[in-house]
């Protein structure tokens, strides 16, 4: 992963920043120029909650080089209590047991290394609450 | 606009082409199609491909085609729109003879996925890099979130979705041009290796090389080429929110809605008018969703089509009849040319074994990633 | 007066027992642990390290705190496995908890000990005013080389402390360091393994030096181990900071709280730190607190703390380390622990 890329999205990643639209309310995570609900460009910065429920998920068994250590791993839709979704892995749990209705925690971990050289990513992940 | 006509089609077998390479399959197929239409000359090309850039390290295909078919000098280029690439192909050069710029014009979709690249990671492009390939999830992964919201919006399951498995390679092993020419059985399906829970092997679409070329030309210049033109009567493309996450309801392809409605409507068609279709079936799941948004059956009921013949050859509204990108294979640049084709055989009362009695109409949808665009083209014969 | 305004700890969901890794490598698993007094030991997920554990601690004590990460004017992570080999851990951190970027960082080495020097390096700062608040973290995934006795006992964790002047959870009422040259554990750059010196790290290494330490506060602050309600010590394996305390007059009701090596194992610079962690979550105002380090090479950080009243209020906005011990954990087998270690030659790096 080329580091400016991967160093843009930091806001979001480390931190859930989002932006609310002035004009309609709509919560866009990660922050775009345009609103995609009114095509607005004004918007307030705002934050996500580390905390939602997932609306949908599988289990990742056939995976990615980068990935095929950590298969099988679950990876869901969840939306936050501000009403954004966003994608990611939930872990630290059998993949089977994250399903639609799932409340999950969101955590600071790593999400990929690029081999033994390359940068380390990191971002957000879901914990099952319970 | 002048109304167009597809006079020619051409297409390479689907599969592991060990011997050809991404040139060799383009060439292959354009030059059948400009064969059976004694066609020496083109005015435009428009080649439909996905990732040519990352599975062969080729960019440029507009040239490159253009030359390898001996018509270096005529206008070509390169059109992406992931699994839509072929599909936007035929879009692009449908407009082209629409507006009256061109008389002449190839439609060819391609793809090379076997010399080596890791399939999983280039597919995975057609996602959003950004929010959803960064966390690890796959092409098939995604489908398995939308299969899993279907289940659990409409009861739909494993078994459901075996169906459209079986349903397509009883058709493909009909297709002498399909990559997989065998039956399957719903137990096979279900006993194949998980590739995302819950979509398995046998439920997902492979891995392929080919290509396929359509040959364009306004309808009332058609007899120049062939005494059965099939003709355009529209030709659509929609897109929605390119993260899943972004899409309102995981379990319903809008983009498929929206292309679907806006096709039936400048046709002047209802989806009851239809008598034959190929649908994107990438994975079992997708078939399933994109009948449900064409509006051939309601939405939530599109689980018992293939179990209950619905869409099966003889049914009351055949889907796949090519065996679908399961069986026929999916060389995705490839495959919406391919899709296309079906409905000209089929419409042309050429496709043998395959043959749906008296089709007249027909529609043709191809979709690029997780639902993030789809193309419609409705089709009649003349 | 300074002290911890603020503290956190996380501590891994995945476990390995002794037992399983005895088995692996065909050793008497009650013999081990009656030796070392180790029943399992935390491992970290594929997807964590030291800097995701630090982050885990840090939001905990920003938590208990209750401050604006922004006054937060210096960080300092200290471990021996900082993802990286140049590049900090602490910058990470500071934009993942919202203290970029006015904040000095920088990240410390010294073994076992580097926590509590990096507490050490905190405390400092916040007294002499240069900065309103500093965190001090201790946090590892350190391993042990296959068949060594450190297996049985490296582990993954951490812990986070921030210093203050106001509002304090424990005043910091005096510190002692003792330090001294000696080879008793080290790792050269490149290597992927740690070395020791066998018994050598007993008696010179560790026992000199925690319990010079120890006797140097105590005679500094003119206090005795009786004048203490716990009392947490460096925790290599279980029986070293038992041994340790009996040696200096200390009691077990002073040491349990603290003692969390059975079931955490030894999460190196992340050890006392998260003991102290521990003993916060259930210390009563008044309380005066001891915690000794070590770390190899070697030396060894005093710290005496007395709890206030604020503790018990404060100290429920974020997890306990019993919570984080006890609550949900999974046990893994062998080949899962040497997976998610790295321990198994892959063929498809890049």
């Amino acid at each position: 992963m080329p580091s400016p890329r991967y160093w843009r999205e930091v806001p979001n990643r480390f931190r859930l920043e989002a932006a609310k639209c002035r004009a309609c309310g709509k919560v866009v995570f990660p922050a775009r120029r345009i609103c995609p609900a009114c095509r607005k460009s004004d918007f307030e910065p705002t934050a996500l909650s580390w905390r939602g429920k997932v609306v949908t998920s599988t289990s990742v068994v056939v995976a990615p080089t980068d990935f095929a250590q950590q298969a099988p791993y679950a990876v869901a839709v969840i939306e936050t209590p501000e009403g954004a979704r966003l994608m990611a892995q939930v872990v630290d749990c059998d993949p089977a047991t994250v399903v639609p209705g799932t409340d999950v925690r969101l955590m600071f971990r790593k999400i990929t290394q690029e081999g033994h050289g390359g940068i380390l990513c990191y971002g957000f992940k879901g914990v099952p609450a319970a | 606009m002048r109304e167009v006509a597809i006079v020619a089609a051409g297409m390479t077998r689907f599969g592991e082409l060990w011997e050809s390479s991404l040139r060799d399959l383009f060439a292959e197929a354009a030059s059948e199609a400009l064969t059976s239409a004694k066609a020496d000359r083109l005015d435009s090309i428009y080649v439909g491909n996905m990732a040519a850039g990352q599975f062969v390290g080729q960019e440029h295909l507009g040239p490159l085609m253009a030359d390898h078919l001996g018509m270096a000098g005529v206008a070509s280029v390169r059109v992406e729109c992931a699994c839509a690439s072929g599909g936007a192909a035929l879009r692009s050069a449908f407009l082209e003879v629409a507006s009256g710029a061109s008389d002449l014009v190839l439609a060819a979709g391609v793809e090379k996925m076997t010399d080596g690249a890791d399939a999983t990671e280039v597919l995975a492009t057609a996602a959003d890099q950004e929010l959803e390939a960064y966390h690890g999830i796959t092409f098939p992964g995604l489908y398995a979130m939308i299969a899993r919201a279907h289940a659990k919006a409409h009861g739909t399951t494993d078994e459901d979705m075996a169906w459209v498995s079986v349903k397509n390679h009883k058709h493909g092993a009909l297709n002498p041009k399909a990559q997989f020419r065998r039956e399957v059985t719903v137990a096979e399906v279900l006993g194949s290796s998980m590739v995302a829970d819950p979509l398995r092997l046998l439920q997902c679409s492979p891995v392929s090389d080919g290509a396929a070329a359509v040959l364009l030309c306004p309808l009332d210049q058609a007899k120049k080429y062939t005494d059965r033109p099939v003709k355009i009567r529209a030709s659509v493309l929609a897109t929605s929110t390119m993260a899943l996450a972004d899409r309102k309801d995981p379990s319903f392809l809008d983009a498929v809605k929206l292309s679907a409605d806006r096709a039936y409507k400048a046709a002047d068609l209802k989806p009851s008018d239809v008598h034959v279709v190929e649908v994107h079936d990438c994975f079992a799941i997708a078939e399933i969703c994109c009948i449900e948004a064409l509006g051939l059956v309601e939405v939530g009921k599109g689980r018992h089509a293939a179990r209950e013949g619905l869409t099966a050859l003889g049914g009351k509204i055949p889907v796949n009849t090519s065996g679908g990108l399961k069986s026929k294979g999916h060389p995705v640049g490839a495959t919406g040319i391919a899709q296309a084709i079906e409905i000209f055989e089929q419409l042309r009362g050429e496709a043998g074994a395959r043959q749906v009695k008296n089709a007249r109409i027909g529609l043709a949808q191809n979709m690029g990633g997780s639902g993030a665009s789809s193309v419609v083209h409705i089709l009649e014969r003349v | 007066m300074a002290g911890i305004v603020g503290y956190g700890a996380y501590i891994p969901r995945y476990r390995i027992k002794s037992e399983e890794i005895a088995r692996q490598w065909g050793k008497d698993a009650g013999a081990i642990q009656r030796g070392l007094l180790l029943e399992e030991k935390s491992v970290p997920g594929l997807d964590e390290d030291t800097i995701t554990i630090s982050v885990a601690a840090g939001r905990s004590a920003l938590a208990r705190a209750r401050i604006e990460p922004r006054r937060i004017g210096a960080v300092y992570i200290g471990s021996e496995s900082h993802p990286y080999a140049v590049k900090p851990s602490g910058t990470v951190l500071v934009d993942a908890l919202g203290i970029a970027p006015e904040v000095h960082v920088a990240d410390f080495e010294f073994a076992c000990k580097a926590g509590t020097e990096a507490m050490f390096v905190a405390l400092g700062l916040v007294e002499s005013g240069r900065v309103e608040y500093a965190m001090g973290i201790g946090a590892d995934t350190s391993q042990g080389a296959p068949n060594d006795a450190l297996e049985f006992s490296a582990s993954a964790g951490g812990a986070a402390y921030i210093f203050g002047k106001e509002d304090l959870l424990a005043e910091v009422l005096e510190t002692y360091s003792y330090t001294s040259d000696t080879p008793d554990f080290w790792r050269r750059e490149g290597e992927f393994y740690p070395r020791h010196g066998g018994r050598f790290t007993g008696e010179p290494a560790y026992f000199k030096h925690v319990l010079s330490a120890t006797r140097g506060i105590l005679k500094k602050t003119g206090l005795g181990p009786a004048d203490f309600r716990y009392a947490v010590f460096h925790m290599p394996n279980g029986k070293f900071p038992l041994q340790a305390a009996k040696e200096l007059g200390f009691k077990k009701e002073q040491t349990e709280t603290g003692w969390i090596v059975n079931k955490m194992g030894n999460t190196y610079s992340g050890s006392s730190p998260t003991g102290l962690a521990a003993i916060l979550d259930v210390a009563s105002p008044g309380d005066k607190i001891l915690i000794t380090s070590f770390g190899s090479g070697a030396g060894s950080d005093s710290f005496v703390l007395r709890a206030t009243k604020a503790l018990p209020e404060r100290r429920g906005l974020a997890p306990t380390v019993r919570s984080m011990l006890d609550g949900p954990r999974h046990y893994l087998t062998y080949g899962e622990y040497a997976k998610f270690r790295g321990k198994i030659i892959l063929g498809s790096e890049r």
